[in-house]
C-alpha cells in the first residue's frame, strides 16, 4: 500500500541507512597512527611533545577511508564483552561471588547490570502505576480531568535538565526531600547522593515517575474506547467494579499493554538522561553512557567503540522484546 | 620557563592608541565564520570581533557548548562552515591531528602587532594558534575563618588536610570542597594533583600510560583523604555546587576554576561579608614538591585550513580586534588575559600565583583525552572506598589501553 | 462509598507526586538563587530571607528578565514553536497513512516493516547523531531548522508507526469497509469514516510527537546553529559548563516560562481525549 512510503522512507533515510553504516564502522578501528615528535610551544613555556602526523595519516585514510579492519575485534575486547578478560577472571577465581566481583570490574558488564536492573524494575511498575492512575482519573468528575490530566503529564512535560537541576537539588541532604527522609529515618547522615544502593534507588524511582503519565495516557485514551454496552451487560449480571476492571477493562487494553511493555523496555534499556542528570556516574553507568563517554567525553571520539555499544544495545532490545514479538507474530498470522 | 609569561600576565605594557574605532578594521572583504564555546569571556571577544563587519564583509558566529564535538566535522568540510575556532588546550588537538588548521606565521607577520611571544602556539615551528587567556584551578580560602583558628594560608596538602582537621574541630563539619564528580571532574582532580607531584602521565616518547606508579598512588591516596573532609555527596560535586556551598559558609578553603572568582567576590554578591574575606592562593604542592597542583589551561583560536585566503584573512585580522588590548582592557574582569596590557585584577590572583609557582600545563598530547575519560570513568570505586588504588590505577591502565589501541595510538 | 475515597485519595496523592516539584520550582523561580538553592533551610526557598534581602521585596522577576531580555530566550521559544509545530503534523500525516496501511494490510511483509522500525527505534540517538553531522556540514543542511524538524520526525516515526498501528487495530474493519461499500476510495473511506474515530488515538500520538520535539536535547543541540537554537539547549547553556560557572535561576526561570504554553494545549487535548465521540461511532 503507498500510504507507507512516506514514513518508511524516512526511517531509511534517517535511521536504516546510518544504522547499516553504524554497523559497518563497527568492524573497523583506525588506522595505526603515525607519531612524530616535536618542538611545540605555548603560553607555558616549550616541549618536546608526540603529534601526529597529519599529512602521513592523510594519505593512509585516502587508501583505505575506513581504517584498519578489525573484525568482532572491537566486540570482543575488554571495553566490550570482554571474553579475554572473562576468562582470565573465570580460571583465577575463588569462587562465584569472587568470579562475579570481577566482572563487575569489567565496564561492560557492570553498565549491563545497572541497565538491566532499572528496565526490568521500573517497566512492570510504570505500567501498574499508570492503569491505577489511569482508572481513578477516568472516575473523577469530567470538569476537572483538564487539569488532572495535565498536572499528571507534568513528570513527562519536564525536560530532563531542570529535573536534574531542581530534583537533584530536592534530594540533596539540605534540599527539602533530603532534610525529610532524614527527619524521617532518624538519620542526620542519610545521604542519596553517596551511598550507591540509594543512588540505585533514586534513580528506579525518578524512572517510574518520569515515564508513569506516558502509561497513563496511553490507558487513558485507550479507556475512552471500551465498549460501554459490554460494560453495562457486566452491571446488569452483577459484576462489581474490580470484576469489570478485571473481565472487562483489562482484556481490552491488553493490546495497549503490549504496546506501553515494548516502548518502556526499549526506553528503559536505554536509560540515559537520569543517570547524567543526577550526576550518578559513580554509582550507575548504563550502556547508553558508555556510547556517550566514548563519543563525547574525550577530545577523540572512538566510533568503532561507540558504534560496537550501540548495536549490542540493539541486539539487547531484540532479545527482550522477543517474547513480545512472538505475541505479535501468532496475532498477526490469526489477523491474516 | 616562565620569562615571558610575567611579561604578559605580571607586567604592565603601555598601550598605544586611543580606544577601539568601530568598524573599521582595514578589512577589505571576506567572511568570517566563528565557532566557539558558550561563556562570557568569549561573548566579549566574539562580539568585539563583530566590530568589523561592514558592507564588504560579513561576520557570524555561533557559541554553542556542543562546539567541540561540531568542530572536527564542521571544520572538515570544504569550505569549511567556520573560517575560526576557538579552542583550549585539549579541544585544540583534534583539529591538529585531523590536520584542519592552517599556519598563521604570514598573518601574525602582517597584522599581529598587538600579539606577544607569549601568545603563540608553535607546533614544530610554525604558528598554529593564538592564545589569549588562561585559566587554572587554585586556592579559594575564608581569610576571616583561618585567622580566627590559627591557620596559615596551606600551601601544600599536608598543610590543607590538616587545616580540615583543625576546622572540623572548630566546629565546621566538611571543611573542604574540590569539584570531584565521577566523569570529567574526577579526572581533572587526578591530572592536577598528578602533575604536582612531577611524574609523567606517559612513558618517554610513547602513548603507553604510566600512572600505576608511586606518583599515582600518592595522588589517589591525597584525593581520597581530602574526601574526608568533605561531605558524603563529594562525588557529585560540579563547579557549579561549590559556590552556594562557599556563599552559605559551609566550606572554608576550596580547590576551582579561576575562571569563576569573579562571582564569589563580586561587589553585587549575596553575601558581602563572605565576599569579602574571599582570597585566592596557588594550588596546594604535593609530596614535598614545590610546585602548585594545578594543570594549566589555554584558550585561543586557529583558523581553518580549508578556506579561502581571503577569508582567512579577515578572519585573523577580525580576531586581532577581538583579542586586542582594548577589548581586554575594557573587559579585565571577565578572564585572565595573556594579553599586552593587562593587569592582574583580585580575581586573577590565584591563576598568577599558579604560574609564578611554575604550574605545569595541562598536557596538549593528542591520546590525552582518552586518558582523561579514562580516569574519570574508573577512580569513583576508589573514591567511594570500594576498591584499592592499585586495582582503580590497573583499571585505568586497562580502560585507556583499549581505547588507545582502537584509536591506532598504541599497537 | 470506600471506593470512590480511595480511588480520589489515590488521585491527590498521585497529583501531588506528579505537580510538587513543579510548584516548588514555579514558586522558587521568583526568589534569588540563595533562597532557591539554599543551604541553611530549604523552607527558605519558600519565604525567602535572602530576596528579601537583596531585591528588598520577597519577589523578584529577575530570573525571567536575565532570561527573556537579557539572554533573549523568546527566540528560543520561537524556534521551538516551529520545530514542534512541524514535527508534530509532518509526524501524525506520515504516521496516520502509514499506521493504517499496516493495520489493514495482511501481507507478510507488514508485519517485518513493524519489526523493522522497532529495531530502528533501539538505536541510542546520540550514535545516530555523530553519524549525521559529517553529511550534513557537506550538504550544507547543518544548523537549519528544516533539517532538525525532518530528523526529528524520523526518529519519532517508529513510535507513531506502532501507536497509532495499535489504535487502528483496535477499529473493526467493518468501519471503512462498509464506507467503501457505500461507494467511498480507500483514501476517502480513510479519511471521512476511520479518522474521526481515531481522534483520541491521533491526539495522544501527536501528544507523545509534541513531547519528544519540545524535550529533545540530543538532536536539536548537535544539529542547530546558535540563531536558530531551541529552548532545552539554550536551557542547557544556562547551566555552565566544567569551567564555567552557570546562571541557574535564568534556567530555572525558562523552564517555568516554557510549561506556561504547555498548560494551555493540554486543555485543549484533554476535551479531544474525553470527548465521547468514539464510543458512539464505534457502536454505529
Amino acid at each position: 500500500m503507498a500510504f507507507i512510503w512516506p514514513s518508511l522512507l524516512a526511517m531509511i533515510l534517517f535511521i536504516a541507512v546510518p544504522i547499516v553504516s553504524v554497523a559497518y564502522q563497527s568492524l573497523f578501528v583506525e588506522h595505526q597512527q603515525i607519531m612524530t615528535q616535536v618542538e611545540s610551544c605555548g603560553p607555558f613555556g616549550c616541549k618536546s611533545e608526540a603529534r601526529v602526523d597529519a599529512a602521513a595519516m592523510a594519505e593512509l585514510r585516502t587508501e583505505e577511508p575506513m581504517g584498519r579492519y578489525n573484525g568482532l575485534g572491537t566486540y570482543t575486547n575488554a571495553s566490550h564483552l570482554a571474553f579475554g578478560e572473562l576468562r582470565a577472571a573465570w580460571a583465577a577465581s575463588e569462587g562465584f561471588g569472587d568470579f562475579f566481583d570481577k566482572v563487575m570490574n569489567l565496564p561492560f558488564y557492570k553498565a549491563l547490570i545497572f541497565t538491566l536492573c532499572y528496565t526490568f524494575i521500573v517497566t512492570p511498575l510504570v505500567i501498574v502505576l499508570g492503569f491505577c492512575i489511569a482508572v481513578a482519573v477516568n472516575a473523577v468528575s469530567a470538569r476537572l480531568k483538564g487539569p488532572v490530566i495535565f498536572f499528571s503529564l507534568l513528570p513527562m512535560i519536564v525536560t530532563p535538565l531542570i529535573g536534574a537541576l531542581v530534583l537533584f537539588w530536592m534530594i540533596d541532604s539540605r534540599g527539602i526531600i533530603g532534610a525529610t527522609l532524614q527527619v524521617l529515618f532518624n538519620d542526620p547522615q542519610l545521604s542519596l547522593k553517596a551511598s550507591p544502593t540509594l543512588t540505585w534507588v533514586t534513580l528506579f524511582v525518578y524512572g517510574v515517575w518520569h515515564s508513569a503519565p506516558f502509561a497513563f495516557v496511553v490507558f487513558y485514551a485507550g479507556l475512552q474506547t471500551v465498549p460501554q454496552d459490554t460494560l453495562e451487560s457486566a452491571m446488569v449480571d452483577g459484576a462489581s467494579r474490580w470484576e469489570r476492571i478485571k473481565y472487562v477493562t483489562i482484556p481490552y487494553l491488553m493490546p495497549l499493554a503490549t504496546f506501553i511493555a515494548l516502548m518502556q523496555l526499549m526506553d528503559n534499556f536505554r536509560v540515559f538522561e537520569p543517570v547524567i542528570g543526577f550526576s550518578a556516574e559513580a554509582s550507575a553507568s548504563s550502556l547508553s553512557t558508555l556510547i556517550y563517554s566514548d563519543l563525547r567525553s574525550g577530545d577523540f571520539p572512538l566510533f568503532g567503540s561507540a558504534a560496537a555499544t550501540s548495536l549490542l544495545t540493539i541486539f539487547g532490545v531484540v532479545i527482550l522484546l522477543s517474547p513480545v514479538l512472538i505475541r505479535t507474530w501468532r496475532e498477526f498470522k490469526h489477523k491474516g | 620557563m616562565n620569562g615571558f609569561l610575567k611579561a604578559s600576565v605580571a607586567i604592565a605594557a603601555l598601550v598605544g592608541g586611543a580606544g577601539m574605532a568601530m568598524a573599521d578594521c582595514g578589512i577589505e572583504k571576506g567572511s568570517v565564520r566563528i565557532l566557539s564555546n558558550d561563556f562570557a569571556a568569549l561573548h566579549v571577544v566574539a562580539s568585539a570581533a563583530e566590530t568589523c563587519a561592514s558592507g564588504t564583509v560579513t561576520v557570524t558566529k555561533n557559541q554553542t557548548t556542543e562546539h567541540k564535538d561540531i568542530q572536527v566535522p564542521a571544520l572538515t568540510t570544504n569550505p569549511a562552515n567556520y573560517t575560526v575556532a576557538m579552542i583550549a588546550t585539549n579541544s585544540v588537538t583534534p583539529l591538529l591531528t585531523n590536520d584542519l588548521v592552517r599556519p598563521l606565521d604570514e598573518y601574525v607577520e602582517k597584522w599581529g602587532q598587538d600579539l606577544q611571544e607569549s601568545q603563540l602556539i608553535r607546533v614544530d615551528g610554525k604558528i598554529m594558534a593564538i592564545a589569549y587567556m588562561v585559566n587554572a584551578e587554585h586556592l579559594f580560602y575564608r581569610e576571616d575563618i583561618l585567622a580566627e583558628n590559627g591557620i596559615e594560608v596551606p600551601t601544600s596538602f599536608d598543610e590543607m588536610l590538616a587545616a580540615g582537621q583543625k576546622l572540623r574541630d572548630a566546629g565546621i563539619a566538611n571543611p573542604l570542597a574540590v569539584a570531584y564528580q565521577s566523569g570529567w571532574y574526577l579526572g581533572a582532580a587526578f591530572v592536577n594533583t598528578y602533575l604536582g607531584t612531577g611524574g609523567e602521565f606517559f612513558k618517554d616518547g610513547t602513548a603507553e600510560v604510566d600512572i600505576n606508579n608511586e606518583n599515582g598512588i600518592r595522588t589517589l591516596e591525597t584525593l581520597k583523604a581530602m574526601s574526608g573532609y568533605m561531605s558524603p555527596d563529594f562525588i557529585t560535586y560540579s563547579t557549579n555546587s561549590l559556590r552556594p556551598m562557599w556563599e552559605a559558609g559551609d566550606t572554608a578553603i576550596q580547590i576551582s576554576w579561576g575562571s569563576t572568582t569573579g562571582q564569589y567576590i563580586a561587589d553585587d554578591s549575596a553575601v558581602p561579608e563572605v565576599a569579602k574575606a574571599t582570597k585566592f592562593a596557588a594550588a596546594p604542592t604535593i609530596n614535598g614538591g614545590s610546585i602548585p597542583s594545578a594543570a594549566l589551561w589555554w584558550d585561543g583560536f586557529v583558523i581553518a585550513k580549508n578556506v579561502s585566503d581571503e577569508d582567512a584573512e579577515a578572519s585573523f585580522r577580525a580576531m586581532m580586534v577581538g583579542i586586542s588590548p582594548d577589548t581586554a582592557a575594557a573587559n579585565p574582569e571577565v578572564a585572565v588575559w595573556l594579553v599586552k596590557g593587562y593587569e592582574p585584577t583580585p580575581a586573577a590572583v590565584g591563576v598568577v600565583a599558579d604560574l609564578e609557582g611554575g604550574a605545569r600545563p595541562y598536557p596538549m598530547l593528542p591520546y590525552m583525552g582518552l586518558l582523561h575519560t579514562a580516569l574519570g570513568d574508573n577512580l569513583a570505586e576508589f573514591m567511594q572506598g570500594k576498591e584499592s588504588a592499585e586495582q582503580a590505577l590497573a583499571d585505568v591502565t586497562a580502560a585507556y589501553t583499549t581505547a588507545a589501541k582502537e584509536a591506532g595510538f598504541i599497537e | 462509598m470506600p471506593l470512590v475515597a480511595l480511588s480520589t485519595g489515590f488521585v491527590l496523592l498521585w497529583l501531588f507526586l506528579a505537580a510538587f516539584p513543579f510548584i516548588w520550582t514555579a514558586w522558587g523561580s521568583f526568589k534569588v538563587e540563595a533562597d532557591f538553592f539554599s543551604r541553611t533551610d530549604w523552607m527558605n526557598a519558600f519565604t525567602g530571607p535572602a530576596t528579601e534581602a537583596q531585591t528588598g521585596s520577597s519577589f523578584t522577576g529577575s530570573g525571567y528578565h536575565g532570561a527573556w531580555i537579557e539572554q533573549e530566550f523568546w527566540r528560543a521559544v520561537l524556534n521551538t514553536s516551529i520545530v514542534v509545530f512541524c514535527v508534530v503534523t509532518i509526524s501524525l500525516t506520515f504516521g496516520t497513512l502509514g499506521g493504517y496501511a499496516l493495520a489493514r494490510s495482511g501481507f507478510k511483509y507488514t508485519f517485518w516493516i513493524l519489526i523493522a522500525a522497532l529495531i530502528f527505534r533501539a538505536m541510542p540517538h546520540v550514535t545516530l547523531v555523530s553519524g549525521y553531522l559529517l553529511p550534513f556540514f557537506e550538504m550544507n543542511i547543518w544548523g537549519y531548522l528544516p533539517t532538525t524538524i525532518i530528523v526529528l520526525v524520523a526518529i519519532n516515526q517508529p513510535f507513531t508507526l506502532w501507536m497509532l498501528h495499535s489504535f487502528f487495530m483496535t477499529i473493526p474493519k467493518d468501519l471503512d469497509e462498509s464506507a467503501m461499500v457505500d461507494g467511498c476510495t480507500r483514501f476517502q473511506a480513510f479519511r471521512l469514516a476511520v479518522i474521526p474515530v481515531m481522534w483520541p488515538g491521533v491526539v495522544t500520538t501527536g501528544l507523545f510527537s509534541f513531547l519528544l520535539a519540545y524535550n529533545d536535547f540530543t538532536v536539536t543541540s548537535m544539529l542547530l546553529s546558535q540563531e536558530n537554537q531551541t529552548m532545552i539547549p539554550k536551557i542547557n547553556s544556562f547551566l555552565g559548563s566544567t569551567q564555567q560557572e552557570g546562571k541557574v535561576m535564568y534556567a530555572v526561570a525558562a523552564a517555568v516560562s516554557a510549561m506556561a504554553p504547555l498548560f494551555v494545549l493540554v486543555m485543549v487535548f484533554q476535551r479531544q481525549i474525553v470527548s465521547g465521540l468514539t464510543a458512539g461511532a464505534v457502536k454505529g
